[in-house]
């Protein structure tokens, strides 16, 4: 069955000025986003892992237009994201919304939960009073906080509940996308099997859609349908999730997979020990952007930037070696 | 195995306008010579502050530790004066934190650094403090450390700052190293070089570690047993085989559960089990066991009376269900 | 505290009450209450000025002059070198010092920072506009500036409010400049663009009450400059007239006879420091009551 794709991006590129620069020398750039190509199919989840710094949380801002790309196409069910006015885009927003990390920043601590949850109905003046507290109930209902918790303020809530919150605020305007920026990650264990439930769950009653940012690949793999690997301000591998769990192709994916301690003393592992750290992003190395820490290193991973090429038909590689 | 350290009935309260915060309530283990032991916990669960007390360095006021022993090598640190107990520190037991940005002093070159604590606790002058850090940067791995002595912590990666931590907290060869979330701010690539380079370094300068963490998969890897904390009391201990295996606690084996990837052999989709209900507020503890309210194998006394330790298959569980 | 229990009327009313009484009667209040006091105090003082002062605060009478303060029974305070009586000079001197201190710092406070805050949210050629304007304002020393605003408005009590919120704007517009830039990359602000909330909103709703802590700080502090600044326009004739009697002037006056009469200065000043207190533990203790988060303490 071919699905059309929600969300299409071509060519997405975001490059971020340091520093100020003078006549004599030109201002340099940290590559975040560079050269990002893929979509999201409705109702799917596109899980998207990678180091900090890899760009991930920048791609996914720069998805929404919460900073401007540098050059590049998204597509929204078939509308130029891109190409939109200011106006247009507010009110494209509400298709599109995005959970933040740390529940503690992302709610303003001068607003109560039913204020926090019922602004963006006020934004867009979708419900006025009574209709509009019944849809705040549901929907605080729906992330399981009950009407008790309305009149509370951020600070009186624990960090899974912050986050409840913030989902039931995303939620409000029945958006069809939803970007979730490591949305457990600040959680504690058994706080984040709770909110990763919930997710699922809010995504089959609502048909969401999910691009879901993550360094944790167990996390990913439990949640996505299809999974994207960045390094280094690029996508170096894109597959379904259990192809991409069982048999990457990239070294990167590779040592990325191995890395991750396994809870389970008796697992042997089979570890690719990446040595070094993360190139800067400013000054790139030249080739494949993998290549000084690669464990498969040739002499053509020098020659220029490997493109990103399928496999099959759903798994792609950004490597000349496979 | 002989016991290097030895915690008994400590309790270390926060004293704050609106309470008291019974932060460790009562815990007892032990680590023995050279054994890596992984004490685990959610946020508020006391592992940090078990850290703190140890070291005698509790915030105070509030924090105080009220009651309890902590014997190193079969003497005990909290009567220690302050003159002893800085003879200790980081020559006897070294800590390293998460943050290693934080715990670096931005104004100083990492070799100075490292250089002081060679001359606090070895008597060194200050050239041959110099040259023990470079010896100490080459044995955490760190590129070039002739030049490296001379930088400043801003011109080290997270990684490379976390490598000079552990450095600076080998330097007197310490008989215990605690950890507390060493790699919680690093990336899995580094941290993955990290917990390599502390289990190399472990064995080779024979001290023991207490590795404080909340991923149990790094549990798993490092730790030969495990403390499993929560709201300031110790709820399971057992060797790390047994305790994955076989988890007697329903914390335990709510934990276990509630992670992503652990069946993953199976490849199935299903949902996690998830532990309901939220952490209990500390100043405002239920009755009985403190996870009774969470837990949903509970039965009437749970609610009722504290469990004591009950010893069971080489575990110590405080769950009333271990009773007979 | 169960709120959704179904509450009958009188229930509600009685349980509201007795929240409000618990809540009003609090240890954190305090700082409300004695900073409100003496407002409220040195506004009723201004206000009915003609009915507490002893004496016409203008009524010259040089046998009386320079009478020590606490010496007689009808001038407790003494009075100046024209014989006037300080008390009743102090009372009718709030007045203007209130009106003058309180008005202009409001307004330079609010032009201030929402200039500011729209200077430091949009960046580029915005900030680069109001900033370029900001360092022509601060290029010139505040005396110099506010005698040529004066010149083009002439004297007068409006008049002199403009200048001072055209000199004092300058300060509040870098200070919430500065918190802006950091509070604006916040995710709570993120959150609000992506919801689809327009620039201003975002501003005045999520990002301005950040700021609240120290613009509440610095306008303390203002209103005791400007009482004092005041008292240099005044004195150079810029201000309001020289009959009319302000702290600011009569601080100033007093200073020729600082060894011989010191009251004539230790008083006016003594006024001064009790508002900016009063103004200090208010802003204060609002400061504290409106940040959610002290709330329940």
């Amino acid at each position: 069955m071919e699905q059309e794709a929600l969300l299409r991006v071509t060519g997405l590129k975001k490059y971020f000025p340091v520093g100020k620069g003078d006549l004599f020398k030109p201002k340099e750039m940290v590559h975040a986003v560079d050269d990002v190509s893929f979509e999201i199919k409705k109702g799917e989840t596109l899980g998207l892992v990678g180091e900090s710094g890899c760009g991930k949380s920048t791609l996914g801002m720069t998805l929404l237009r919460l900073t401007e790309p540098t050059a590049g196409q998204i597509w929204f069910e078939g509308k130029e994201v891109t190409r939109l006015s200011k106006g247009e885009m507010r009110s494209l927003r509400r298709q599109m919304q995005i959970i933040f990390q740390d529940p503690y920043a992302s709610l303003n601590n001068r607003m109560t939960c039913e204020s926090i949850v019922g602004e963006p109905l006020s934004i867009h003046k979708l419900y006025t009073g009574r209709e509009r507290r019944e849809r705040v109930a549901y929907l605080l209902g729906k992330v399981g906080l009950g009407a008790e918790h309305g009149k509370r303020y951020p600070h009186e809530f624990s960090g899974g509940q912050r986050q409840r919150i913030a989902i039931a605020r995303a939620l409000a305007m029945n958006p069809k996308l939803i970007v979730a920026d490591e949305p457990v990650s600040a959680l504690d264990v058994s706080i984040q099997a709770q909110v990763i439930n919930l997710l699922e769950d809010l995504q089959n009653e609502f048909d969401l859609t999910y691009l879901f940012i993550s360094h944790d690949l167990y996390v990913v793999e439990h949640i996505s349908d299809r999974v994207a690997v960045m390094y280094l301000g690029q996508i170096v591998e894109i597959a379904p999730k259990d192809e991409l769990y069982s048999s990457p192709i990239h070294p990167y994916t590779e040592a990325l997979l191995t890395a991750a301690p396994v809870p389970d003393p008796t697992a042997k592992r089979k570890r690719v020990l990446l040595t070094g750290d993360v190139p800067s992003p400013i000054h790139l190395p030249s080739g494949c952007r993998y290549h000084e820490r690669c464990q498969r290193r040739q002499v053509d991973c020098l020659d220029g930037v490997p493109e990103l090429v399928f496999v099959n038909k759903d798994h792609a590689v950004r490597c000349r070696h496979f | 195995m002989e016991k290097l350290l030895e915690i008994v009935g400590l309790k270390t309260h926060f004293f704050l306008d609106n309470g008291v915060v019974p932060a460790i309530d009562g815990l007892d283990f032990w680590i023995g010579r050279g054994e890596t032991v992984g004490v685990v916990g959610e946020s508020g669960s006391g592992k940090s502050v078990t850290a703190l007390s140890i070291m005698g360095v509790v915030p105070n006021p509030p924090g105080k530790t009220v009651e309890g022993e902590i014997l190193f090598e079969g003497s005990d640190l909290l009567a220690y004066d302050a003159e002893q107990m800085r003879r200790i520190r980081g020559k006897e037991i070294a800590m390293i934190l998460q943050d290693p940005m934080t715990s670096l002093n931005p104004v100083f070159t990492i070799g100075n650094q490292i250089a002081e604590v060679f001359m606090l606790h070895g008597g060194k002058s200050h050239p041959e403090a110099i040259e023990g850090a470079i010896e100490m940067l080459q044995v955490v791995g760190i590129p070039n450390p002739e030049k490296r002595v001379h930088e400043y912590p801003h011109q080290l990666s997270g990684g490379m700052r976390q490598r000079v931590m552990i450095a600076m907290a080998l330097s007197c060869t310490p008989k215990l190293l605690i950890a507390d979330e060493p790699t919680t701010a690093l990336d899995v690539t580094i941290q993955a070089q990290t917990l390599a380079l502390m289990a190399s370094l472990k064995d080779r300068y024979k001290m023991a570690i207490m590795l404080i963490t909340h991923n149990l998969g790094i549990v798993a890897e490092m730790c030969q047993r495990v403390v499993v904390m929560y709201a300031g009391k110790m709820m399971e201990e057992a060797e790390v085989e047994s305790l994955f295996a076989n988890p007697m606690h329903p914390y335990t084996r709510g934990l276990l559960r509630s992670l992503p990837g652990v069946d993953r052999k199976e490849r199935r989709h299903q949902r996690l089990v998830a532990i309901p209900g939220i952490v209990p507020n500390l100043l405002n503890l239920p009755k009985g066991c403190r996870f009774s309210t969470r837990c949903e194998e509970h039965i009437g006394i749970c609610k009722e009376e504290e469990p004591p330790l009950f010893a069971r298959d080489r575990h110590r569980v405080r769950c009333w269900l271990m009773k007979d | 505290m169960d709120i959704d229990q179904p509450i009958r009327h009188v229930d509600a009313v009685a349980f509201q009450f007795s929240r409000i009484k618990k809540r009003i009667f609090r240890k954190k209040y305090l700082k409300i209450y004695v900073g409100g006091s003496i407002f409220l105090a040195l506004l009723f003082a201004s206000l009915l000025a003609p009915i507490i002062a002893p004496h016409d605060p203008a009524k010259l009478d040089l046998t009386l002059k320079l009478l020590r303060a606490f010496e007689s029974e009808d001038f407790i305070l003494g009075t100046d070198n024209l014989g006037r009586d300080l008390l009743s000079r102090i009372i009718y001197g709030s007045r203007i010092s209130l009106l003058i201190g309180v008005v202009s710092v409001l307004f330079a406070a609010t032009l201030g920072a929402l200039l500011g805050a729209i200077s430091a949210y949009f960046g580029k050629y915005v900030d680069e506009l109001i900033m370029k304007v900001v360092e022509i304002f601060l290029a010139f020393p505040f005396l110099l500036l506010s005698i040529v605003i004066m010149a083009f408005l002439g004297p007068g009590l409006t008049n002199i409010i403009i200048a001072l919120v055209l000199s004092r704007w300058v300060q509040f517009c870098r200070l919430v400049r500065g918190e802006v830039l950091s509070i604006k990359g916040r995710d709570h602000v993120v959150a609000a663009k992506a919801l689809g909330a327009k620039d201003m909103y975002i501003i005045v709703r999520h990002i301005l009450p950040y700021t609240m802590p120290s613009l509440i700080v610095m306008c303390t502090f203002e209103v005791a400059l400007v009482i004092i600044y005041e008292s240099s326009l005044s004195f150079l004739g810029l201000g309001v007239p020289a009959s009319v009697p302000t702290w600011g002037t009569m601080l100033a006056e007093g200073r020729t006879y600082m060894m011989a009469a010191p009251w004539l200065s230790v008083f006016p000043g003594l006024a001064i420091f009790v508002t900016v207190l009063g103004i200090n533990l208010l802003g204060d203790g609002l400061r504290d009551v409106l940040d959610p988060r002290m709330r329940g303490r």
